[in-house]
């Protein structure tokens, strides 16, 4: 019976190909919406994830803030030092290396090209703790620390950019108003959300301290890797202490520095991206009721049309039921077949979408979101095809045989 | 006794005026017989009709088809009855444009809850029966006008039904396709099937054992053929 109901509707949808594709139009845009969005939020969702896995869980960063808005940090002078960073991991649990890093935006050049990049004076830890390694070459020695020693490491975009020939190894590099020379490569990242992540010159901290002076002192990043995934918050919350302890901050006025989790990092962009799903699905859901109208339009007429048919069948011994299943499953079809077209629409979409984008990770469809598209056009099928179905179902049958 | 009418009433109100369409009919009809309603238009031969279908309910008075009161039945029990015990047969055949003369003949064993293979047998011989065994496979706008209504005869005799009601059967085909398909009626009476038809025309009615003509609703005459000419 319900093979059927499907077969005349499918028959129904064949007998008015144009009419039906338009009736389908507005689920097919819906959905396909639907899908190309979840699908391209879901492969950055998908790549960020990886990337921070990448990166691990346990990586804790500390960043100095300065706030001149602020009444309790303006007029202060606001540092993170490396002492600060061994006054942490002294005291504070859980934590396992410590790295400082000074950052700033710096020219770097070489022959007649030139290239604004950041850089970064690292220590020792730096490869563990942000879990990012050399790829050529090697990283710097103690003896480079030491002696603040004037050597890099650089990302794959500074090379490209510089136009380095190769070997690159050993060859110079004018950072600033110093010249390096290059002893390592960093392994490839690529992009995240359209921001390169191999632009970057690595250089000792002892060197940037040795160039910058005071500036590469007072305020520095400090990176810290916890022992395990249980002990980052715990870590999070002594770090805080340590440094208002230590910063002489009173009870209830606001920190100087900021303590960033990945984990935090990761929710922060997911709750982004959902804020834009749940815009998208705002637009989107208007497309489906306007889909749903379409419907309920077109099967209406197709009720009119076929009001001799609908006498015919309970003339033969058609229930009342049976028209109104009939009905409703030649408006679920249209919709799910809408559905369906929009679910593939959209999949393509999604995929040409993030090519199109440079630096886009490939669109990601999850199983969710196939099973969400189609549950939707069911949905608005039945809500929508009710009406025109009990019309339908409740036609007298004298008065419907005898329509012209 | 199939069929056993008494006091049948149908009123309809049309804004101020009431119509009386049937005005307290009584009519017996007996398994296997051969019966012809004959009336001007409005005479309430095709109320009587869809009465006796099962379409309609009567405003009163007491119907019983096969040992069960209809008067009282509801929409549900009625499609039940109509699948079961009646077959009809139209004058404009209403046959479903896309579908072919199988899926036509098939569609009251659907509602009979049939399984496929059981319906399809079934639906086959009933066109085999209407000789159309060939056709089995077209659409109505490709067979003949009197092909079509023995589709549409084919889909009232599928379910074995009690009554076989047809409405001016005749009404649109040409005088020879007219005979023919009387005399597929003659032989499915003949074969021991109950008909009831509705026409004005006399050269049709003369194929039935039976003639009643209604007039302003009620039975005005009820004569029977002698049996000579019966018995072809």
């Amino acid at each position: 019976m319900i093979w059927d109901n499907f077969r005349i509707a499918l028959q129904a949808i064949r007998a008015n190909k144009l009419r039906s594709l338009l009736t389908m139009l507005g689920i097919i845009i819906g959905v396909a919406a639907v899908i190309a969005v979840v699908s391209i939020v879901q492969g950055l969702n998908h790549v960020i994830a990886t990337q921070f896995e990448g990166v691990g869980v346990t990586y804790i960063m500390v960043f100095p803030r300065q706030d001149l808005q602020d009444p309790d940090l303006a007029g202060r002078e606001v540092t993170l030092t490396y002492d600060d960073g061994l006054a942490i991991m002294e005291q504070a649990g859980g934590l396992e290396l410590f790295n400082p890093v000074f950052y700033r935006g710096e020219q770097t050049r070489s022959g007649d090209r030139r290239h604004p990049t950041m850089l970064l004076g690292i220590g020792p830890s730096h490869q563990e703790v942000s879990n990012h390694w050399v790829d050529k070459g090697r990283f710097f020695s103690d003896l480079d620390l030491q002696r603040a020693a004037r050597v890099a490491l650089v990302g794959r975009k500074v090379i490209e950019e510089l136009e380095l020939d190769e070997p690159v190894l050993g060859s110079d590099l004018i950072v600033g108003a110093s010249t390096f020379t290059i002893i390592g490569i960093m392994e490839y990242k690529g992009e995240m959300m359209g921001q390169n992540q191999d632009d970057f010159v690595l250089v000792p901290i002892t060197t940037a301290r040795d160039i910058y002076g005071v500036e590469a002192v007072k305020q520095l990043r400090l990176d810290f890797k916890a022992t395990g995934p249980e002990t980052v918050d715990l870590a999070k919350d002594q770090i805080g202490e340590v440094l208002r302890r230590r910063h002489r901050i009173p009870e209830g006025t606001k920190d100087d520095f900021r303590v960033l989790l990945q984990e935090e990092l990761l929710e922060r962009t997911g709750a982004i991206l959902g804020t834009v799903t749940s815009v998208v699905g705002g637009v989107v859901s208007i497309a489906l009721l306007v889909g749903g109208i379409g419907i309920m339009n077109i099967m209406l007429v197709s009720v009119t049309e076929r009001t001799r048919e609908i006498g015919v069948r309970k003339a033969v011994g058609a229930r009342k039921s049976d028209i109104l299943v009939q009905f409703l499953t030649e408006a679920v079809t249209i919709s799910l077949v809408g559905g369906l077209i929009g679910v593939l629409g959209g999949w393509g979409l999604g995929i040409l979408g993030a090519k199109a984008i440079p630096g886009f990770p490939p669109a990601h469809v999850p199983l969710w979101a196939i099973a969400l598209g189609f549950g939707f056009a069911a949905i608005i099928g039945i809500f929508f095809g009710t009406y025109p179905a009990a019309k339908a179902a409740s036609l007298d049958p004298i008065e419907a045989l005898r329509y012209e | 006794m199939l069929i056993s009418i008494s006091e049948l009433r149908k009123f309809y109100r049309m804004g101020e005026i009431e119509v009386r369409a049937l005005d307290g009919v009584d009519l017996e009809v007996d398994a296997g017989d051969y019966l012809a309603i004959m009336g001007p238009s409005g005479s309430g031969k095709s109320t009587l009709m869809n009465l006796i279908g099962c379409l309609d309910t009567p405003t009163s008075g007491e119907y019983i088809l096969n040992r069960q009161a209809v008067s009282g039945l509801d929409d549900t029990e009625l499609a039940h009855i109509r699948n079961r015990e009646i077959g009809f047969v139209f004058q404009t055949f209403n046959l479903l444009r896309r579908a072919t003369a199988l899926a036509n003949v098939e569609l009251p064993l659907i509602y009979a809850r049939m399984p496929a293979a059981k319906r399809r047998q079934q639906a086959l011989e009933a066109l085999d029966r209407v000789g159309l065994g060939d056709r089995v496979k077209h659409q109505p706008n490709e067979l003949s006008g009197g092909q079509r209504q023995r589709v549409a005869v084919a889909r009232a005799l599928v379910n074995r039904p009690s009554i076989l009601l047809a409405d001016e059967p005749t009404g649109n085909l040409d005088s020879k396709t007219s005979e023919e398909i009387m005399s597929l009626f003659d032989e499915l009476n003949s074969a021991g099937n109950t008909i009831v038809l509705v026409t004005h025309e006399k050269d049709i009615a003369k194929h039935a054992r039976r003639t009643i003509r209604l007039l302003d609703g009620r039975v005005v005459s009820d004569g029977r053929r002698d049996d000579s000419r019966a018995q072809p």
